[in-house]
């Protein structure tokens, strides 16, 4: 019997950790808590010597930090470990700490011992280490001494035949649902008919493939679908062309000659300077975020980040964009089986930042959105971008090749994540889907990446595998090809894995890769060098047959034909929706002032300094314009800059997103976002006229025909502001069923909810503006026109809004041109600073001006007759910007006259605005900056 | 004279590697990164460098205390080459994770914990040097250098902060915001010698003015580049 040793590592000065989890049960009104001690627990298994525990105690821990006992008795505390089979990077440390040690041991694992102090009662702690502490989807726990698990050996087990044939649509239905595969009756038609043609019953495997295939993920059977429409602002039928194909005209036409790349592959590639590609993507990881915010948003930059090194670019940045329920919801108001969006929010934050700060990439632009729709569908959207010195595209492979898998291990973990992200969640999912969420391993993903830079040339294609696991990877790499694949070699974590499981499991941290032969020693020596696991797994046919075999027996025997194009085409119903664009109204606002600081205490608009500091956003020393500027580095950027140290070129980074216009008109929505994306570049000097986008929609579902109708009034909206900026989408996502069936039965959507991410050319990094003023004297110029826009507007979410809304913003078709002179202005060295105008419209802008450059603001005019439409409408297409007295005629030239001068910066110190008593811009930093100065974080 | 040949030692998770050594090469050096366990199997590989960096990052995915797992790797297959390097008056740098791996070999007195705020921070930071320093990387830099912190494992703990400017081995000290709780501001620590440093902030993250985040407003200016570190690194191996 090999007996367990417990190493309990505590740490001798105050712990931050305990202090979080006293601070987070205080904020969550669960009750006072004091005197938390976390300890971390090492359990190893073997027979060591008391001299093997010496040192290996000498090499965890470390005697000017910690206090380290060996079989320590337990106290009043809980333990914590790790479900089996779950990421335990700290076991590995321990098995390496072993191997250099010469210590013979059979297994080790971590965990967490949480003590309280004894007057607090069994009950409040359950509920803290279950509302705080620890996820059951993850981990799991005990009062006293808690003993890891490690995956057992199960049997080998054999596929299984799952007989469809003559199956009638009841019997379809049946096995849809026992499985999981959560697609249309039509599919599972299709389905049987291809078997009974084949006179043969799929096995499992088979059947869980095109599960993962024709997944709503994987197949994007929405926007791919014909759809039957009515309503709209004209009222009439019609039948659309799919949204996809939408998109796609739309590039094509647009047709940019930097575009190298668009809509295939894992990412899309553009070209702005001769020499250097860049693959731009982003992704979503909506459900795994809301059942275990660290491991699905840390899994989910993962994954964003194999798309870029996908298509065969080196990863150099990561956007993400996070989407949460109101941080001050009253825990009675939270719907059953929902985390709160506290415990979301912390957990997705550290996921992003623990993901990119491990794997050493800048997390540079994004945003973060309140809303109470967000509760229970909180939203992860994670973007990457790649460079790559110019080389033709990989063709793909040729028959011979062989199938390499490269990365970490496969496991029971992530099984049928596609199938999950397709479907509705209700109070049981965080049970059911426990299998579909990981944790990541950014050092893994860290050396594929060395691995794979500079490896282009040995292999003749490269796909990541995410969802649907090797199914997905090499089914997709094996169209029109055709593989055979042999299970038995694919690296395990632990044995007893049915062939299905290994075939979908989302095991992180793994690319495929074909090769010629001759390469493929070449291959296994780059893995050797730098520690990453390989197996040679299979090979490239010809047949166009996927073949999957598993102990001596074919568990898979699939037509690609039939795998990608057997799927019947979706038909859907739409009814497009009718928003009134007639009915202008305004606001009326007692106390401009309170109003402004208001806004800019908004969660929304506030600083987001407390997680941009969480994230390494200066690693590879390229980011010129970081995501907080100015004089004290607290005010929010527009775009983000990155160029490499010595090169002149640069490219730029700018987001848009606004749900809440989308709630009153989805279609000028759209338009507005991409706009908005586009003005955030502009702002810091990209070109307007090199500019590509990247579309993420997150929605409802669109089963319901009017959610399906605003996401075809939404695509319409994209299509049409990117003809007319002349900037074309180059990949896209959609995330659909964000939906939550509560206890009550009701639904929970998300608000229609489209990011753009805009990736732009900056032809000299040196000459990046910024929104801080810089000048008193100087004079601030507003370009673009101003309307009685208030729908969806902050300032209705800071005064509520009024039973008669009004009208969202509306397209401007003058801002293309405006854009053009603005970025001429800036090349002639004529622009000082620069500010797009967003949420809370011209005041809010000065506003973030003034704080940025501590520095006052006199305006004199305003570009509206109505008060508060000049103040807080949130019109698109509009900047601020500052220019030297000097330079004013020739700007005012450039601009063709198309801005008005609205005052000058000031020594003053104050912000002071036509009808407002004047503010200090200290009042005004310390109302953005509240959250920030709240939790201690000061720039 | 040729060019001072440099190695920058990574482990698996080193993720500043490539960072430092664009600020060698600025520098003048014929800089060169090597895998450590490149090194643990040709320990004698070490002898060709003259300058040596343990860069920045998640080694071993910092499992159990930052850089701990490297540290061991180090002491347990490169130990002797590693004193000897030192002892030959070789100057090596830690920073970030390099320097709490030089705290675990013991190259370097005392520890880095977790910082006092309980989370990563980045953020840019002002270094001021040590005048009564006996460290070579430092030597004859009077302007405060300026670059950004990434850590959150960067408190540096010492049981005699006293004990240990008096033997002149506090080399740079944090300039009114001390980011993490660190003893008596303490930002770089260097043996007696002088010549190994261990530091938590990047000073190859400033190696060119336009990096400084207040460029724009006549902040930064080359006084304040964390270049000039390496720059005192390259002339110290180059006179050897």
């Amino acid at each position: 019997m090999v007996h367990r040793h417990r190493l309990t590592l505590r740490p001798i000065e105050a712990d931050p950790r305990a202090a979080a989890i006293e601070r987070r049960a205080a904020d969550l009104g669960l009750g006072d808590l004091h005197e938390v001690f976390i300890a971390d627990i090492v359990f190893v298994d073997g027979n060591l010597e008391p001299a093997d525990r010496d040192r290996l105690h000498s090499v965890l821990v470390d005697p000017l930090l910690q206090r380290g006992n060996w079989d320590l008795p337990i106290s009043h505390a809980v333990e914590i470990t790790l479900q089996p089979g779950v990421t335990d990077s700290g076991a590995d440390a321990v098995r390496h700490a072993c191997e250099q040690l010469g210590i013979d041991i059979e297994a080790a694992a971590t965990g967490r011992r949480i003590r309280f102090s004894d007057d607090v009662s069994h009950e409040l702690a359950d509920e803290v280490i279950a509302r705080i502490v620890a996820n059951p989807i993850i981990e799991r726990w005990t009062w006293g001494t808690i003993e890891p698990l490690h995956p057992g050996a199960g049997e080998t087990v054999a596929a299984l035949v799952i007989p469809i044939r003559g199956a009638d649509e009841g019997r379809l239905a049946a096995i849809n649902t026992r499985r999981a595969l959560y697609l249309d009756p039509e599919e599972m038609l299709a389905i049987r008919d291809h078997f009974e043609s084949l006179d043969r019953d799929p096995t499992d495997l088979e059947l869980e493939t095109l599960g993962q295939t024709w997944s709503e993920h994987c197949a994007h059977k929405t926007f791919r679908a014909v759809i039957d429409a009515t309503g709209g602002t004209d009222g009439v039928e019609q039948e659309l062309v799919p949204l996809m194909q939408q998109l796609r005209t739309c590039t094509e036409t647009i047709d940019a000659a930097f575009v190298k790349s668009a809509f295939v592959g894992n990412a899309g590639v553009i070209e702005f300077a001769k020499g250097t590609t860049i693959a731009l993507k982003a992704e979503t990881h909506n459900h795994p975020s809301a059942v275990e915010p660290f491991g699905g948003a840390n899994t989910g930059v993962g994954g964003v980040i194999r798309d870029v090194l996908g298509i065969a670019h080196r990863p150099i940045a990561i956007t993400d964009i996070l989407c949460f329920g109101p941080a001050d919801l009253p825990l009675a108001d939270l719907p059953a089986g929902s985390l709160h969006p506290r415990r979301v929010r912390e957990g997705v934050i550290d996921g992003v930042a623990d993901y990119g700060n491990k794997i050493g990439l800048p997390t540079v632009a994004g945003a973060i959105l309140y809303d109470p729709a967000y509760t229970t569908n909180p939203l992860v959207f994670a973007g990457c971008i790649g460079t790559s010195p110019s080389r033709p595209l990989h063709e793909g492979p040729t028959s011979g090749d062989r199938v390499l898998v490269l990365g970490g291990a496969t496991g029971r973990d992530g099984i049928r994540g596609a199938t999950f992200s397709s479907a509705t969640m209700d109070a049981s999912t965080g049970e059911v889907a426990g299998a579909s969420v990981q944790i990541g391993d950014p050092i893994v993903e860290k050396l594929l990446i060395d691995v794979l830079v500079g490896a282009e040339d040995l292999y003749s294609s490269i796909t990541d595998c995410g969802a649907g696991g090797l199914s997905s990877a090499v089914g997709e790499m094996a169209e029109g090809i055709g593989a055979d694949v042999e299970l038995d070699l694919v690296p395990r974590k632990y044995p007893g894995l049915k062939p299905w499981e290994v075939w979908l499991s989302e095991a992180q941290e793994r690319m495929v890769i074909s090769v010629p032969k001759r390469n493929v020693s070449a291959i296994f020596n780059r893995c050797k060098r730098v520690g990453v696991g390989v197996a040679d797994i299979g090979e490239f046919t010809g047949d166009n047959v996927l073949t999957v075999r598993s102990s001596g027996t074919t568990v898979c025997q699939l037509d690609t034909t039939f795998l990608h194009d057997g799927r019947p085409q979706r038909r859907m119903t739409a009814v497009l929706p009718d928003p009134d664009r007639s009915e202008i109204t305004t606001r009326k606002v007692d106390d401009p002032a309170a109003a402004l600081l208001a806004l800019l205490s908004h969660p929304n608009i506030a600083s987001k300094a407390t997680t941009i500091h969480r994230y390494d956003h200066e690693i590879l020393g390229s980011t010129v314009v970081r995501p907080l500027i100015g004089a004290a580095s607290d005010g929010p950027a527009d775009g983000v800059v990155l160029a490499e140290p010595l090169a002149k070129h640069g490219i730029a980074i700018g987001i848009g997103v606004n749900p809440w216009f989308g709630q009153h008109d989805p279609e000028a929505m759209a338009y507005a976002v991409v706009d908005e994306a586009i003005r955030n570049v502009v702002a810091v000097g990209a070109d307007p006229d090199k500019i590509a986008l990247l579309d993420n929609f997150s929605w409802g579902d669109p089963r319901r025909a009017s959610t399906l109708g605003e996401l075809a009034a939404a695509v319409e909206g994209c299509c049409a502001a990117a003809y007319m900026y002349n900037a074309p989408f180059v990949s896209g996502k959609d995330s659909l069923n964000n939906e939550y069936i509560g206890t009550d039965g009701e639904r929970h959507a998300v608000p229609p909810t489209l990011v753009i991410t805009a990736v732009a050319h900056i032809p000299d990094a040196d000459r990046c503006i910024t929104p801080d003023l810089v000048e008193p004297g100087n004079l601030i110029m507003l370009i673009g026109n101003t309307s009685s826009e208030f729908a969806g507007s902050h300032l209705d979410k800071v005064l509520g809004a009024p039973s008669k809304p009004g009208v969202a913003p509306a397209p401007d078709p003058d801002a293309p041109t405006h854009y053009r002179r603005l970025h001429a202005a800036m090349q002639a060295g004529l622009v000082v600073s620069c500010h797009d105008l967003s949420e809370g419209g011209l005041a809010v802008a000065l506003a973030e001006m003034c704080l940025a450059g501590r520095l006052g603001a006199s305006v004199d005019t305003l570009p509206h007759d109505d008060h508060a439409t000049s103040l807080f409408s949130e019109s698109m297409g509009r900047l601020i910007v500052e220019i030297e007295p000097r330079s004013a005629v020739a700007f005012v030239r450039v601009m063709d006259d198309q801005c008005l001068q609205i005052g000058e910066v000031s020594e003053s110190g104050m912000l002071t605005l036509p009808g407002v008593e004047p503010i200090l811009v200290s009042d005004l930093a310390d109302a953005f900056n509240r959250d920030a100065y709240a939790t201690g974080v000061e720039s | 004279m040729s060019q001072v040949p440099a190695v920058v030692i990574a482990g698996p998770g080193t993720n500043r590697d490539h960072d430092v050594r664009q600020a060698l090469l600025l520098a003048g050096a014929n800089a060169k990164i090597v895998l450590a366990s490149e090194l643990v199997e040709r320990p004698r590989l070490l002898g060709d460098y003259r300058l040596a960096v343990i860069a920045g990052g998640f080694s071993h995915a910092d499992s159990l205390g930052a850089g701990r797992m490297l540290a061991l790797d180090l002491m347990v297959g490169l130990g002797e080459e590693l004193r000897g390097f030192v002892d030959a008056g070789r100057p090596l740098i830690g920073i970030c994770n390099g320097f709490q791996v030089l705290t675990r070999t013991r190259l370097l007195p005392g520890a880095l914990g977790h910082n006092a705020q309980g989370n990563f921070d980045c953020r840019w930071v002002v270094l001021d040097t040590v005048e009564k320093s006996s460290c070579v990387w430092t030597k004859g830099i009077e302007d405060p250098i300026h670059c950004p912190i990434a850590h959150g494992e960067g408190r540096y703990v010492h049981p005699d902060p006293e004990s240990l400017t008096a033997a002149g081995q506090v080399a740079l000290r944090y300039r009114s915001t001390n980011p993490n709780g660190s003893v008596a501001d303490i930002a770089g620590v260097c043996d007696p010698s002088g010549v190994v440093l261990g530091l938590m902030p990047h000073p190859e993250n400033h190696i060119v003015d336009r990096q400084h985040p207040h460029h724009t407003r006549g902040g930064g200016g080359p006084h304040h580049l964390g270049l000039r570190l390496f720059e005192n690194g390259v002339r110290h191996a180059k006179g050897l």
